[in-house]
């Protein structure tokens, strides 16, 4: 059986430090999948030799059943995969509009257009417009990015993952740094994201992993330590000592 | 003023994002202000065409160093490359009987595009220090390529005896220098529709996108190197195209058109209108024109002095140059 | 054969000693670039006014030629620190554009005040007697000058390597140029280091500037003209190296000898071409760490 994502014996060093070793993972469509473990285990990694940001020094990264490991980002995001970063990775300086409508417009294959103006396209303005509104951020369509609240901007990061219609979304922390009374938002947000697709966050805040995933991965120094569903994991007493010994973030 | 297209809005009106972004890049008065001062100055000072040709070839010149510098983010010490190939070719098709002005600049054109294709393809793979040294290393080679080659173009005594057919058979390039001012001023003015329809174009906000945040224009599935080329490839084509109308209005090629000094003198005439606003180009060239025709005449030997300390005072002190000041004072007084 | 021998000999000899020159005026940029990460188009011009001064004290005030050198040396780290602390230091998180125009700014108004000083022809070093004749290597005979530069290059070199990966003050730039936050918050003293580093780098510079006067002519469009030259060595060796920046010189000072040597009409093609070929082939030059 083919999974919509799969990695075979991923591994990445820098130099010496090992980030990721040997890591084997599947994800289904329509999965809600979780990676959860403590600062510095290689979360972020993982989704960087994922979408392509890194190469690995070992292992391969499978789409469908397809080999994408020496492929370029542009292709993986072509072949379905979108992603949120961990610190916001936005246009500042433009507005939250236009963010998405370049998006969209990269997604539809018309962002090389030359011979015409960009917002004349009223269809592409339109759509990504509509998912503004979707996510409730029509009100700040029209206001540059650093202008809005922090929260906000985590927002326009999942807009940006979303408007490029992806099979598989991975979430790198979606609710960091977000005070809790916005987070509400972004958590209605991910109660709605389309059922068909696959997502795969990364969270330090467990209520959240509980509410939303259905398995859960634990990666701990670069290597898987164990998964299985939230129950089974909770359970799991090494999974415990990891988490006692340690003082993570929220 | 958030020149050339202001899509922010503070105040929630009644009209759709969507309606208000459509209309957003409709031609704006202050648009065709540089048009009327070029008519102006025609009519006004018969006796500085030659000059005011000059200032209109480097505003060209600049204008499509805006687009891979400014709008791109290329940071390039080797832009007078493209404005020397574009001259050469220009020159060297006209020394050789190919005298009709117009076809001659389209292939000057597609000549420094071509050379800019190809350096691109191999320089933007690099980035910072190293990409400014094989900017620099392109316009070094290629003016030692025309040096040495003297027996093709003249080496350093530059290229002579470039003569041209009448502009459209029937406007012969007269001594006051008419014909040419208005022939440079057509051209700026074609070029100038096409870049502001490049820039406000889906590919021009792309470049936007790689100037901003490349990270991001990779994960959105943006292929960047590719975009990258596309744009150094149509600023050289532009560079080109200036540099084949100082050819021919000027009738002489000087080898010192690729160096390092004419790569820096357009990066300074952009930095002081303002870098990434298309109109910064039809205020930098102008000024730094005039700039060195007063300086130089007070003591040309210093000329030098002035424009590096004019450089350091603008990085220090103003940093979006005149447009960019402009900016500032306009959202003060606003407020 | 006994025509190839000699040339190639010749060829070695004069290109490593062009190297250490390109080496020892590069290797600061090396450092500011890898540490700073400021694009300083204007290295060339402490090299610059290190030869000036040298020629200078030498020609016009009988000094003899090392403490010339003493005080060139000196006296451009010191003007260095002071421009690093009040100009561009403001810089160091500015854009690109903003670091390449400052620079360039002060390339043009070095040209000025060099030629305002000294006018625009090239100065030249009167060697003491000590450096002038030839010496006998192996039966065969050496200018002692370059022999004399050669050796003053390898010493350099070997003396930062020995500094950066064995003192203290070595040890924070490493850390510094792998990672400046993480340098910040152990405590590094990161401004200090900064300007320390960037006065040891204008000071070599200024040192290669008077050593080397003979090999690369003093005059006002000094910083322009080798400008590619240094750019090349640092770029190939790859940024915040002390080792790549020596091996990239002697590439580039022996091919760059050679060429010219064998094929004088198109040698300078060879270099650009190769080194087209080079980055192309690995992007963040062929010595760094990846
Ligand atoms: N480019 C890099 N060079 C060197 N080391 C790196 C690099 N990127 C990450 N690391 C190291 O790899 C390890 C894993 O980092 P990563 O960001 O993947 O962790 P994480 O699980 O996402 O942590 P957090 O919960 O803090 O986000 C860390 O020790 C980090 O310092
Ligand atoms: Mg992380």
């Amino acid at each position: 059986m083919t999974s919509l994502l799969e990695t075979r014996q991923l591994s990445k060093s820098f130099g010496a430090l090992v980030v990721t070793s040997d890591v084997d993972f599947r994800l289904e469509t329509g999965a809600r999948h979780a990676l959860i473990g403590p600062n510095g285990a290689g979360k972020t990694t993982l989704i960087n030799l994922i979408t392509g940001r890194l190469q690995p020094s070992r292992g391969n990264i499978l789409i469908a059943g397809e080999d994408v490991t020496s492929t370029s980002q542009a292709a993986r995001v072509k072949r379905g995969l979108g992603r949120t970063f961990q610190i916001n990775m936005l246009f500042r300086e433009l507005t939250v509009l236009e963010n998405v409508v370049m998006t969209v417009s990269e997604h539809r294959g018309r962002a090389g257009d030359m011979f015409r103006y960009a917002f004349s396209r009223r269809d592409i303005v339109a759509e990504a417009y509509e998912l503004l509104e979707r996510l409730r951020l029509g009100e700040d369509a029209l206001r540059k990015v650093r202008e809005i609240a922090y929260g906000r901007q985590r927002l326009v990061e999942i807009a940006i993952a979303l408007a490029l219609k992806p099979k598989v979304l991975l979430l790198d922390e979606p609710a960091a740094g977000v005070p809790s009374a916005e987070s509400q938002l972004i958590l209605d947000v991910m109660a709605e994201l389309p059922p068909d697709i696959a997502v795969l966050i990364i969270e330090h805040d467990m209520d959240l992993v509980m509410r939303f995933a259905q398995r859960i991965t634990v990666l701990v120094q670069g290597a898987v330590l164990t998964e299985g569903t939230p129950a089974e994991v909770m359970a799991d007493p090494r999974v415990r000592e990891v988490y006692l010994g340690e003082h993570h973030h929220g | 003023m958030v020149l050339p297209l202001p899509l922010t809005r503070s105040k929630p009106t009644a009209e759709s994002p969507v309606e208000f972004m459509a209309r957003s890049h409709r031609l704006r008065w202050y648009e065709l202000l540089p048009w009327v001062v070029a008519a102006g100055a025609f009519l006004v000072y018969p006796s500085y065409l030659a000059l005011g040709a000059q200032v209109m070839i480097m505003v060209l010149f600049a204008l499509s160093l805006d687009l891979i510098m400014g709008y791109a983010g290329i940071v390039t010490l080797g832009h007078a490359a493209f404005f020397g190939v574009g001259a050469y070719t220009a020159g060297l098709l006209a020394v050789h009987g190919w005298g009709e002005p117009i076809s001659a600049l389209f292939v000057s054109a597609a000549v420094a595009g071509v050379v800019g294709a190809i350096s691109g393809y191999i320089v933007l793979r690099t980035t910072g220090l190293t990409l400014l040294m094989l900017t620099l290393a392109v316009v070094s080679m290629l003016n030692e390529a025309a040096n040495k080659a003297g027996s093709i173009t003249g080496g350093a005594d530059g290229l002579q005896g470039i003569t041209l057919q009448p502009l459209l058979g029937l406007f012969r390039f007269d001594l006051y220098g008419r014909v040419a001012y208005i022939y440079c001023a057509l051209v700026l003015f074609a070029v100038w529709l096409l870049v502001r329809l490049l820039v406000h174009s889906p590919f021009g906000r792309s470049l936007t996108g790689v100037r901003e945040n490349l990270v991001r224009m990779h994960a959105i599935g943006a292929p960047v190197h590719r975009r990258m080329v596309t744009a150094y490839a149509i600023g050289a084509a532009l560079a080109g195209i200036a540099g084949a109308l100082q050819a021919q209005t000027t009738q002489f090629v000087a080898l010192n058109v690729m160096s390092f000094d004419l790569s820096g003198a357009v990066l300074i005439m952009l930095i002081l209108g303002g870098v990434g606003r298309l109109y910064g180009a039809f205020l930098g060239a102008p000024l730094y024109m005039v700039a060195q025709d007063m300086l130089s005449r007070l003591d040309p030997v210093y000329w030098f002095f002035w424009i590096g300390l004019l450089l350091v005072m603008v990085v220090m002190f103003a940093r979006g140059g005149v447009l960019g000041v402009g900016d500032v004072i306009w959202h003060r007084l606003k407020k | 054969m006994s025509q190839i021998l000699p040339a190639i000999v010749s060829i070695l000899f004069h290109g490593v000693a062009y190297a250490m020159i390109l080496y020892v005026v590069s290797v600061g940029l090396s450092v500011t670039m890898g540490l700073m990460g400021f694009a300083n188009l204007a290295h060339g011009v402490f090299a610059m006014f290190g030869g000036y001064i040298t020629v200078n004290l030498m020609n016009d005030y009988g000094v003899p030629f090392l403490p010339a050198l003493v005080v060139a040396v000196v006296v451009v780290a010191a003007a260095s620190v002071v421009l690093e602390r009040l100009l561009y230091a403001k810089l160091y998180n500015a854009g690109e554009i903003e670091q390449v125009l400052f620079t360039i700014g002060l390339i043009f108004m070095s040209i000025a005040v060099t030629k305002f000083l000294w006018g625009p022809s090239p100065q030249h070093l009167t060697l003491p007697d000590s450096l002038k004749g030839e010496i006998q290597i192996l039966g065969r005979s050496f200018p002692t000058y370059r022999a004399f530069i050669i050796v003053l290059g390898c010493v350099i070199a070997f003396s930062l390597w020995a500094a950066i990966e064995r003192t203290r003050f070595g040890a924070r730039i490493r850390a510094s140029v792998d990672n400046r936050r993480m340098a910040k918050s152990v405590g590094i003293n990161t401004d200090r280091l900064f300007s320390l580093s960037f006065a040891l780098g204008s000071g070599l510079a200024a040192l290669g500037g008077g050593v080397g006067a003979e090999i690369l002519a003093i005059h006002p469009a000094y910083a322009i003209e080798h400008l590619v030259y240094f750019l090349i060595v640092v770029s190939v060796g790859g940024m915040g190296s002390i080792r790549g920046p020596f091996l990239a010189a002697l590439l580039l000072g022996v091919s760059d000898t050679a060429c010219k040597y064998l094929f004088p009409e198109i040698g300078a093609f060879f270099i650009y071409v190769a080194l087209f070929a080079a980055l192309l082939w690995r992007p963040a030059g062929l010595f760094g760490r990846a």
